[in-house]
Formats: structure tokens, C-alpha cells, sequence
């Protein structure tokens, strides 16, 4: 039956755990195949559904391209609840309903020293940004991580940018220390370009520094979201005129003056 | 086996019965490149009233068993935009364009539903006196007859040739006689249902998962209610019903119709997939064509009971 549409059946390729240790830190690598989904900005996401959905969950969930070519398409996934469980259980050959690439990508300026702040699963877009660069040497990694660095893509991005940094955040003392090192970072990086994906706080310290430093810099926000094609206003964020905007279609990548960054998603 | 899935509803031809339900298909615009929007039965757009709206504070959705919250708050950009903007680069000639419509009160329900009767691409209007996630207005017209009755009057009267449909809700004790007094105040037809009020909150962080605390909740949970409502409705009055709840796949649409229904409306199951409704469309006639079912008007409300 020929039906219409930019929603694809996707065969699972593989379901591999990131690292020795990524499968007992919930932390696991994707692969479709075929994705057929053209060209995509490094910072865009797709909106995944397993077929073993059914009815429940309702919602599809939303994920980074981490690295996408015509034969594959690779998300990578941090186990958090009962989607993200059900997904890293699939097997080879099992399929799910992909829709993207979604929503506004980061910026890239090839001349341009490009500061990278990545917290935790928030490295993911980074990896396509890294790939899809035109000059890698350019680009200047920072990663905040709790689980061990193993279970990140971190080793291979360290190998293509010029520079990168890993620090592990085990105890909340850690946290002061961590904020220590983006305040350098970013006042470093004011006359650069600042590209950011990570929890919300982090997002909001990012937003803060960049602010004080005068620094121009960009966050990607994961809202929760229903449709993740505009339809249901679930996944908004106030901009600077108060307005809610959709962060599905006119995010997830904002530039930070842009927003009236909230706690609350 | 060639089936007829067309459906009268009054005051415009219908090609089959599934259209999008209001605020889960966006402005229609945000799904075109899922499908083709002239394929679909009509679209029924995210609700509008006089003024943009800002909507309710973050976060407002919520994933619940086989369903989800919402308290979007009605955020939209109001009708000048609307018609302005999107209605234009809508496909109004060869499918309805059903504009719904929120306002805080009967006098403002009746100026919009004058300027909306104006525009030669409104198909109809679909009066929200249901919407559980807005203080003034709101579900308060959609609990009192006497209320529901007036409203549905008032609007009539600056309808013009448009028809007017009203929208029910479920949270009542007895729908039936809100749906007689709209009929009664002149409805053309009734959509049924709107969200049921629900609540979901962490034990971790001890806070509700909507800023609002309440919010309405739809999807597959709703549809055993959307179609006992819709059953009830139909046995009552003679306006056409269009039902709407947690409708997922052409089976489904199916038996709002075998409970009485005209037509549907896909909700969040535009969520689930954002081709959904046009497959459902698709799927519906190879359906009726494997259960023998040569026109939607012959088996509309041949449910055999007792
Ligand atoms: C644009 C975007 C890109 C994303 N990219 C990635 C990625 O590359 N890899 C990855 O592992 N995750 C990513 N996420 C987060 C991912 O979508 C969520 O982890 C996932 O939806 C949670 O689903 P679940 O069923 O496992 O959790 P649920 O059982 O639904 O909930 C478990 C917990 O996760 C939280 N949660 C629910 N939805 C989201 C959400 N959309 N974002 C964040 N937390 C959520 C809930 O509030 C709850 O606390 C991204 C999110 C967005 C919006
Ligand atoms: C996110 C969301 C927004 C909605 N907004 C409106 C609205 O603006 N006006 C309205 O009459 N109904 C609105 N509804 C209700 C739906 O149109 C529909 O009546 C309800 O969701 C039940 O159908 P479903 O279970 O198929 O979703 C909304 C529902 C959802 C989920
Ligand atoms: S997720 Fe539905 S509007 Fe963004």
C-alpha cells in the first residue's frame, strides 16, 4: 500500500551498548538503516516511535541526530524512562516510524573559534557537528559528565577537534568547580561562538555566562514534546517578548538573547 | 467492491468522514508534508479567539497510560492572523476549514463568530464551551444547559450561512440535556467530546506534571467515554454527531459511526504519527470494503442492541 508522507519504517541495524560500561550506565548507540531522510543540520532532531508502541506510550520521543549518512542513521541514547527503555531493548530487524530531521540546527562558522558545551547525553548532536565541520581545528570541546567517560562519544570527538576537555561531576562539590571551568571557558570564547546542549541547568548557567561575557552562543532546549512538528503548542519556551514559541520547529536551537530561559520544561 | 465514504453534513459536502480535531492538527499547515491535506474529510483548526493568546505557563503536556494531559490554555494567534496568514495558504476549496472558537463570553463568542462568518474559507464554526484549561469562560457555558443553550443561540444569529456546531463536554453529569439545549438554541451539529479533566504528579518531586496542576486529559484512554457520550448524544437528538475521543485507526472510526456518528475527528493520535489521520482516511474505504460496507449513511447507527 503506497501511503503518503515524510514518516519512514526504519529497520534497527544495531543496538550496541556505548562502551564497556554503557550498557550498565543505560547509555547505548542506535542504528537504522537506510534513513532516507536527505541532509540535516548538525543540532536538528528526529521523532522516534517503535512500532511495539502500540497505544502506550501515546507519545513518540525526540532525539538528536548524532550522525547521519545515507546508510545510517545513528541516535545515541541514555536510558531515562519506559520509552528510552523499550527503544535500547530492540533487536536488528525490528522497526520504528522515524520523522526528521526536525526543528533549527546550530549555527557553523567554519572561520569562526567555536566553543562546544556539551552536559552529558547533550553531547550526541555534537558528534554531527564535529563530522559536518569544515574545520574541525577550529573547535573546542567541553563536557560535563556523571557516568564514566567510556560511555560517551568523547574519545572519538577528542580525536578530530582541535581541543577537548572531560570533567566528571561525582559529588554536588563538584558542581562549584565545574562552573569554575565554563566561566573561563566562556569568557575565552566572548569574541567566538558558543554552541550548548545539556540539562536545563546547565543550559541556564551557559545562558548566564554568555550573557556577563557579552559572548554570542546558542543553547539546544530538550522540552518535552508531543508532535515535534508544531501541532500541539506542548513544548514551548518564552522568547524575549514573553511570546511562547515552539521549541520543536522554531528551537530546539536558540540564540541565548532570544529566550527567557525558565527552570520549568 | 467501490464504497461511497462521502457524508452531508449541513451546509457542506463532505468527501469522507475524518477530520482533525481542534488543537491537535495545528493550523492544518505544520502537517502538510505528512500528507495531503485535501485527501482529509476536514480540518478543524487550533482554537481561536479575538486576541492572540498567550497560553498557560510551562510545563502544560503530560503523558499519561494510553493518553496525555494538556493545559495549553488555548495559546493562538488569534483570528486577524489566522485569516490573514494561514487560512489563505489552506486547501479551503477542497476540504472544510472548520474554525473553532474560545471566548470569555457570549457577547465575544458572537463578534467572532461574525467576523469567522465573513470568510468565504470557514466551512463552520465549532463553538469550545468545553475547554477544562481556561479560568473565565470555558467549560462553565459547557455545564449548564440554560448556559449552553444561550451560547449556541447567540452565535447563530451572527453566523450568517455558516454552520454552527457545538462542542460538548464530557465533564457533566448529563450530556444529553446540554446537547438538547444546544440544539435547542441552534446548533447545526454537535462535536463530542471534548478532553476529560485529569491530574498526574511526581511522588519524587511531590509537584503536579502541569503548572496548572489540572489539565485535559485525551488519546486512546477517553475512548470508551468519547463513544458511550457520542451513543447517548445520537439517541437523543437528530443533529448530526461528529465524534471525537482517543480514535486511532479506521476500526475505530468505524464504531463512533456504528454508535450514530456523521463524521470524526483524529485527535492525539496526530501525535503518534503526523500522517495518521491521512492514513486513517486512506485505510477507511479498503475497510468498509472488507466488511461489506458499501456506504457510511446505511450503517451510521446500526448498532444492534439487545
Ligand atoms: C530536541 C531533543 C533532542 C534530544 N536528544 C536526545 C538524545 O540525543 N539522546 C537522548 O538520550 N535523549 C535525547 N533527548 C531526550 C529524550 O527525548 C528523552 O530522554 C526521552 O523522551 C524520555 O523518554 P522516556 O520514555 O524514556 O522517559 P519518560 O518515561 O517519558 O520520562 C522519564 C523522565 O524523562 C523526562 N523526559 C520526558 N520527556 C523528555 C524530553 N523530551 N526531554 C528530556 N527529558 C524528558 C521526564 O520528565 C521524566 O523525568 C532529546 C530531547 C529533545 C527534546
Ligand atoms: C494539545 C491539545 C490541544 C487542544 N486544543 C483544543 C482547542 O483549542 N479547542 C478545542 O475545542 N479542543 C481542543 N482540544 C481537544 C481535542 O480537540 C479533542 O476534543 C480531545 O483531545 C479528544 O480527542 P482525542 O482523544 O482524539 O485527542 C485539544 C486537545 C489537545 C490534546
Ligand atoms: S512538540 Fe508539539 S508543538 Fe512542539
Amino acid at each position: 500500500m503506497a501511503l503518503s508522507g515524510a514518516c519512514r519504517d526504519l529497520t534497527i541495524l544495531s543496538v550496541t551498548e556505548a562502551g564497556p560500561e554503557g550498557g550498565a550506565h543505560g547509555c547505548y548507540y542506535i542504528e537504522l538503516a537506510n534513513p532516507g531522510l536527505g541532509s540535516a543540520v548538525a543540532g536538528q532532531f528526529v521523532m522516534v516511535r517503535p512500532a511495539c508502541f502500540g497505544q502506550d506510550p501515546v507519545w513518540p520521543r525526540p532525539f538528536s541526530i548524532c550522525r547521519l549518512t545515507p546508510e545510517a542513521l545513528t541516535l545515541f541514547v541514555q536510558v531515562c524512562g519506559r520509552g528510552t527503555d523499550v527503544l535500547c531493548r530492540l533487536v536488528p530487524g525490528d522497526t520504528v516510524t522515524v520523522w526528521g530531521p526536525l526543528g533549527q540546527g546550530f549555527s557553523l562558522e567554519p572561520d569562526t573559534p567555536t566553543l562546544m558545551l556539551a552536559g552529558g547525553v547533550g553531547l550526541a548532536p555534537f558528534v554531527e557537528y564535529a563530522a559536518t565541520h569544515p574545520a574541525p581545528a577550529n573547535l573546542d570541546l567541553v563536557f560535563g559528565h556523571r557516568q564514566p567517560l567510556s560511555c560517551y562519544p568523547f574519545a572519538e570527538m577528542a580525536a578530530v577537534v582541535g581541543r577537548a576537555q572531560a570533567f566528571q561531576e561525582n559529588t554536588p562539590e563538584d558542581l562549584p568547580r565545574f562552573i569554575e571551568l565554563l566561566e573561563t571557558k566562556v569568557a575565552e570564547y566572548a569574541g567566538g561562538l558558543i554552541v550548548a546542549c545539556g540539562p536545563r541547568p546547565f543550559l541556564m548557567t551557559v545562558a548566564r555566562l554568555a550573557r556577563r561575557f557579552g559572548a554570542r552562543a546558542q543553547v539546544s532546549l530538550e522540552n518535552r514534546m508531543a508532535c515535534g512538528v508544531g501541532g500541539c503548542l506542548g513544548c514551548v519556551e518564552k522568547n524575549a517578548l514573553g511570546q511562547y514559541v515552539q521549541t520543536c520547529t522554531q528551537g530546539p536551537v536558540f540564540w541565548v538573547e532570544e529566550l527567557q530561559l525558565s527552570e520549568e520544561a | 467492491m467501490s464504497v461511497d465514504t462521502s457524508v452531508r453534513l449541513p451546509g457542506m459536502p463532505v468527501k469522507n468522514p475524518v477530520m482533525t480535531a481542534s488543537g491537535t492538527f495545528g493550523y492544518g499547515l505544520e502537517f502538510a508534508p505528512y500528507g495531503d491535506l485535501r485527501s482529509l474529510g476536514g480540518i478543524v483548526v487550533k482554537g481561536l479567539s479575538l486576541a492572540p493568546r498567550l497560553g498557560n505557563p510551562m510545563p502544560r503536556i503530560a503523558e499519561t497510560p494510553c493518553g496525555m494531559l494538556n493545559a495549553i490554555g488555548l495559546q493562538n494567534c488569534g483570528v486577524e492572523k489566522f485569516l490573514r496568514d494561514k487560512l489563505p495558504r489552506l486547501p479551503w476549496r477542497e476540504t472544510p476549514i472548520i474554525a473553532n472558537l474560545y471566548a470569555c463570553d457570549a457577547d465575544e463568542f458572537a463578534e467572532l463568530a461574525g467576523v469567522l462568518s465573513a470568510e468565504e474559507g470557514v466551512a463552520a464554526l465549532e463553538v469550545n464551551i468545553s475547554c477544562p484549561n481556561v479560568k473565565a469562560g470555558g467549560i462553565a457555558f459547557g455545564q449548564d444547559p440554560c448556559m449552553a443553550g444561550k451560547l449556541a443561540e447567540a452565535v447563530k444569529k451572527r453566523a450568517g450561512d455558516k454552520p454552527v456546531w457545538v462542542k460538548l463536554s464530557p465533564n457533566v453529569t448529563d450530556i444529553v440535556s446540554i446537547a438538547r439545549a444546544a440544539v435547542l438554541g441552534g446548533a447545526d451539529a454537535l462535536t463530542c467530546i471534548n478532553t476529560l479533566t485529569g491530574m498526574s504528579v511526581d511522588i519524587r518531586s511531590r509537584k503536579p506534571r502541569l503548572a496548572n496542576v489540572i489539565g485535559g486529559l485525551s488519546g486512546p484512554a477517553i475512548k470508551p467515554v468519547a463513544l458511550r457520550a457520542v451513543w447517548q448524544v445520537c439517541q437523543a437528538v437528530s443533529a448530526p454527531v461528529i465524534g471525537v475521543g482517543g480514535i486511532s485507526s479506521a476500526e475505530d472510526v468505524l464504531e463512533f459511526i456504528l454508535v450514530g456518528a456523521h463524521a470524526v475527528q483524529i485527535g492525539t493520535a496526530n501525535f503518534m504519527r503526523p500522517d495518521m489521520a491521512f492514513r486513517i482516511a486512506e485505510r477507511l474505504p479498503q475497510l468498509m470494503a472488507e466488511l461489506g460496507i458499501e456506504d457510511l449513511a446505511s450503517y451510521r447507527g446500526s448498532l444492534r442492541v439487545g
